[in-house]
């Protein structure tokens, strides 16, 4: 559907659609590099920042559309929204571990890697059903977008798998690491209160179909490492969709917005 | 009086030929197929850039260093440059005359075909050697790997392959 042509609930239900997408990238984003140098050897700290700068470029790309329709300037939609405007899944806003970046920062790694394989795995059967999407601008960026989080899904599989075929304390970590993953997982297939909007115009597949192609898609790998299947919550304790979040976001968007906010008017 | 020459769309790729990438400065931006579509009306120049990656960091100076050339033309006196995401940019586009300047700066080009598992395989950018090792997948810029070259003994880059059959 081409811009022109819009009613303004299929509008909404786009820009709805948009922000969650935005806002799980920025954050996933912004948690990845925060690793930047603090990654367990020099390939994994440029895999995950050139992943981590991938992900910011589709989270503007996602922002960008919005400023097309109208709802503010990108880096202002990035920025300067509180947190109870943020649309993201809550697994996205989690801190990475104990400690603050800067001084002594306790990092989890077997909780970037489950956090990030399970993630990329949700991404990429968002992506393949949004390459379909009714709204074209959409689907044209998703194209793009399945391109790059090839290699994403690669790298993160690659990780998870070494992880789990490795000693027994790595095989403990990362299974303290999924128990806490998919705690917050409940809300990544869910549209909160706006799923019937986004359903029903064509913008991407239904909640329940997702769920069920992740399911499909991680079981080959669980199979092979004699693993049971992860078990997506259905009671939320928050559903980020409905801007319900943990004070992690809070902090982290005090943090990101800093030099923003400083001055906006500065050019990058 | 000068008669100015008139605006054409082959005199708008012939200026587009000096814009390299800022990041490998042996290709230019149309050798790296970035370049979707010249038009021109009258004294108005519109150039429709692909990206490469989305994140790329380069865009926007590629963006300023394509007005500038473009604005060399004394006949083209509005220029206007957007980037577009359709069609996509794939690796595929990259011309011949890009494979040899991408080895020119010590860069593999981008293999033209995937193995069925999806892998791909490059020769060793310095001395042509088949015999190399992936270090990296992810390299240092979005659309660079990182391979060792068991024969010459050197560290060198590949530009990603990029398909829409990933």
């Amino acid at each position: 559907m081409s811009d022109s042509v819009m009613s303004p609930e299929y509008t909404e239900a786009v820009k709805n659609l948009l922000f969650q997408l935005a806002d799980d990238d920025f954050m996933y984003s912004f948690r990845g590099s925060e690793w930047l140098g603090l990654a367990p050897h020099i390939e994994a700290d440029i895999a995950y920042s050139s992943i981590s700068q991938d992900t910011m470029g589709h989270a503007a790309m996602y922002y960008t559309l919005l400023e097309n329709l109208g709802a503010g300037k990108a880096d202002d939609l990035a920025h300067f929204r509180p947190a109870s405007e943020r649309r993201n899944s809550i697994l996205t806003e989690r801190v990475n571990g104990s400690g603050y970046y800067l001084e002594t920062p306790h990092y989890d790694w077997a909780y970037a890697v489950t956090r990030s394989y399970f993630y990329t795995q949700a991404k990429k059967v968002k992506i393949d059903s949004l390459c379909e999407s009714s709204y074209k601008p959409l689907a044209e960026i998703a194209v793009k977008v399945r391109m790059e989080l090839y290699y994403h899904r690669l790298h993160w599989e690659t990780w998870f798998k070494q992880l789990m075929s490795s000693t027994d304390v790595a095989k403990k970590k990362m299974n303290e690491a999924i128990a806490l993953v998919l705690a917050d997982f409940g809300d990544v297939f869910s549209y909160g209160q706006q799923k019937v909007a986004i359903e029903s115009n064509g913008l991407i597949g239904s909640e329940e179909a997702l769920k069920q192609k992740w399911e499909m898609s991680i079981e080959p790998l669980m199979t092979s490492l004699q693993m049971q299947m992860p078990k997506i919550p259905d009671q939320l304790v928050k559903n980020g969709r409905n801007g319900e979040h943990t004070k992690d976001l809070e902090e982290g968007l005090t943090t990101l917005s800093e030099v923003y906010k400083f001055d906006s008017a500065a050019a990058w | 009086m000068t008669a100015l020459t008139e605006l054409t769309v082959e005199r708008v790729y012939e200026a587009l030929l000096n814009v390299k990438d800022p990041e490998i400065d042996t290709i230019s931006i149309f050798d790296l197929g970035m370049i979707g579509e010249v038009t021109t009306n009258g004294n108005h120049v519109k150039v429709v850039l692909l990206p490469t990656f989305l994140g790329c960091p380069a865009l926007e100076i590629i963006k300023k260093n394509t007005v500038n050339a473009i604005k060399e033309l004394p006949e083209a006196t509005e220029v206007e440059v957007e980037f577009t995401y359709h069609p996509p940019w794939t690796s595929d586009r990259i011309t011949e005359k890009g494979h040899q300047n991408l080895r020119a700066f010590g860069i593999a080009p981008p293999p033209r075909h995937f193995k069925e598992d999806g892998s791909w395989h490059v020769d060793c950018a310095y001395c042509g050697s088949t015999y190399v090792t992936m270090d990296n997948i992810f390299g240092p810029t979005a659309c660079r790997s990182i391979l060792y070259c068991k024969s010459c003994k050197n560290v060198f880059e590949a530009m990603k392959p990029v398909s829409t059959n990933m």
